[in-house]
């Protein structure tokens, strides 16, 4: 299957990459992220530093692979968070119908009535400026598009003869949500994690970008691009350029998954 | 009719903002009056403030007051300014306004040709830079964008003016119309000043208009190629309508429907990038006053911002759907 896509098995190859990272930054870093060295302030790429220095003469190269974990940590519980919650909203949703559906629904529809970014944001500055803070900012604005997937998916297949048959069997109405409707719908629910994870990297590194959720010295991709926005009027890019770089590589690789395993798993929305 | 209809069906939405910004406002960590006090006052300073604020009633009684508030045009004072939030917001929205139509104006036009020439031409170059386009243009942290549109045309090519706020520092400001200083310079046949205002908007429009214009142009591909491949484009064709008659009167008005619906998608993008593009170019718009008051821990304006933003949202979801209403007729006659 993924021979046949090479753009896929690409993304896949990147996500691995990505993920290594994660696991092996903080081993592999030729440098420590934190430790400054005015002497060797801003300088340019070289092959001591990869990517250069930056102000405080940090190694850009070791900070772009150690903030991996982070960034990708963020997005990855964020998007946990939001697919736990909101499968099981959507699930109950469209199972149950009626009043659980209304509740449910109205709720779903007050949170996508918000510019997402900016629901993120007004969380966070309510909730109190923390890392946690961004977690659940960023699992809250995603939660809508898994409550209304699971939702649909769950509503057709109410009434489908697999589902009859287990309530025949006498299971329990939270059994057959479980074992029975859950399984089925997940092939296109992980689609959706895919999709979202790119998305909730550029959120939590927008929010970041504005100094929101972590903060420096800590390694992080938006902050990085953050602290070298300064730089790029005066003509050093290198500082936000690879950061920038690399995040944004991060959320195309998710993208690209995203799209690929659409295509794997229905391939009626193949666009 | 329609209009009013549509109207009570933002009514739910609208009620849903307001609670929850309510809530937003009452949920701060610790106690807001011993913020509020600062760390240097007495139990019964904090005491007092408490009371002055209302923050000693119940939580519905809260909300009245809090409506009323509203409804007085009332959004509280900023702590770091002592200025009220809500003349603040008002006029700086005009500057954020125009970015964002520019923004907007810029993505359709972008957006919607190439998705039309990308369907009509499937599998050209055309189609597969659309496909590029679509996938980098989600992927590109907007802020990212902006920095390396700075980089390149203010910095290395000198084309563009440097990225400070609405106007070159040189350029008087516009006598004030509407506060959009594009029309404004216009009005007053002050073509100088228009030049330097469109030279500002430009960068930060486009770094914008970028990441909005993916889904846009995804939808138009899409949904162009449906068209065509239906049954009246084929009746069409084989009538020996124009090439032209059929790409754009037959199929297009019909493959518009989906786009319109994206938009809301769009305006939700655009929205929060608004907050990241001001804070690079240093834009004067309500954005760049709500990254001030985050960093001030100053409550009031952002919370302004958080409502003004949803309400803009909701208005703008609601313009979309009279417009869906205006292209299809079948709507109109099912309502």
């Amino acid at each position: 299957m993924l021979s046949e896509n090479p753009v896929t098995s690409f993304a896949f190859g990147l996500f691995s990459f990505f993920v290594l990272c994660a696991l092996f930054g903080p081993v592999v870093a030729p440098y420590n992220p934190l430790a400054s060295d005015t002497a060797q302030a801003l300088r340019a790429p070289s092959l001591a530093h990869l990517f250069g220095t930056d102000q405080l003469g940090r190694d850009i190269f070791s900070r772009v692979v150690v903030a991996t974990r982070l960034d990708l940590g963020i997005a990855v519980t964020a998007v946990a968070l939001a697919f736990g919650v909101g499968t099981l909203m959507g699930l109950c949703a469209g199972y149950f119908g009626g009043w659980t559906d209304r509740i449910i629904g109205r709720i779903v529809d007050t949170i996508m009535a918000f510019p997402l970014f900016i629901l993120a944001m007004g969380i966070v500055a309510a909730l109190g400026n923390t890392l946690a803070n961004i977690v659940y900012a960023t699992a809250i604005i995603n939660l809508p598009i898994y409550a209304r997937l699971a939702r649909t998916e769950a509503n057709v297949r109410r009434e489908a003869g697999f589902v009859e048959a287990a309530r025949l069997c006498g299971n329990s109405e939270a059994r057959i949500v479980l074992t029975q409707l859950l399984p089925n719908i997940m092939p296109l629910m992980m689609v959706q994690v895919s999709l979202t994870l790119g998305y909730a990297i550029l959120n939590a590194a927008g929010l970041s970008f504005i100094g929101l959720g972590v903060r420096p010295p800590t390694a992080e991709w938006g902050i990085m691009v953050a602290e070298g926005a300064s730089n790029i009027v005066s003509g050093e890019w290198w500082v936000a350029l690879f950061p920038g770089l690399v995040l944004m590589a991060a959320v195309f690789c998710f993208n690209l998954m995203g799209d690929g395993l659409r295509d794997m798993v229905d391939p009626r929305r193949r666009t | 009719m329609i209009v009013l209809r549509r109207l009570a069906s933002a009514l739910p939405s609208l009620v849903g903002v307001i609670i929850v910004t309510f809530l937003l406002t009452r949920a701060l960590p610790g106690d807001p009056a011993a913020y509020f006090a600062g760390p240097a006052a007495t139990p019964q300073a904090v005491e007092e403030i408490r009371h002055k604020l209302g923050l000693d009633r119940s939580l519905p009684a809260q909300f009245i007051d809090y409506l009323r508030a509203l409804a007085h045009g009332d959004f509280g004072n900023s702590v770091s300014t002592g200025q009220p939030v809500a003349h603040e917001l008002l006029t700086r929205l005009p500057a954020s306004a125009e970015l964002t139509f520019v923004a907007l104006f810029l993505s359709i036009s972008i957006a919607v040709p190439l998705g039309i020439a990308a369907a009509t031409r499937q599998g050209s170059w055309v189609d597969h830079a659309c496909r590029i386009v679509t996938t980098a243009g989600v992927s590109l942290p907007v802020f990212f964008t902006g920095l390396l549109l700075i980089y390149v045309l203010y910095y290395l090519l000198g084309w563009a003016p440097a990225p400070l706020g609405r106007l070159d520092i040189f350029v008087s400001a516009p006598n004030f119309h509407t506060g959009f200083y594009l029309i404004d310079s216009l009005v007053d046949g002050d073509l100088e000043t228009f030049r330097a205002a469109l030279a500002q908007i430009a960068l930060p429009a486009f770094s914008r208009a970028v990441f909005s214009l993916a889904p846009l142009a995804r939808v138009t591909r899409a949904s162009m190629l449906a068209a065509l491949g239906s049954d009246f484009v084929r009746t069409a064709r084989a009538s020996g309508l124009s090439r032209r008659r059929v790409v754009y009167v037959y199929a297009f008005r019909n493959a518009v429907l989906p786009v319109i619906t994206t938009m809301g998608m769009v305006f939700s993008f655009l929205l929060g990038a608004n907050v990241l593009i001001e804070k690079v170019f240093v834009w004067p718009g309500i954005g760049s006053y709500a990254i001030e008051a985050l960093i001030a821990s100053d409550y009031a304006p952002v919370q302004g911002f958080v409502l003004t933003m949803a309400s803009l949202y909701v208005l703008l979801n609601l313009a979309i759907d009279v417009i869906y209403g205006i292209v299809d007729p079948r709507v109109r006659i099912s309502a």
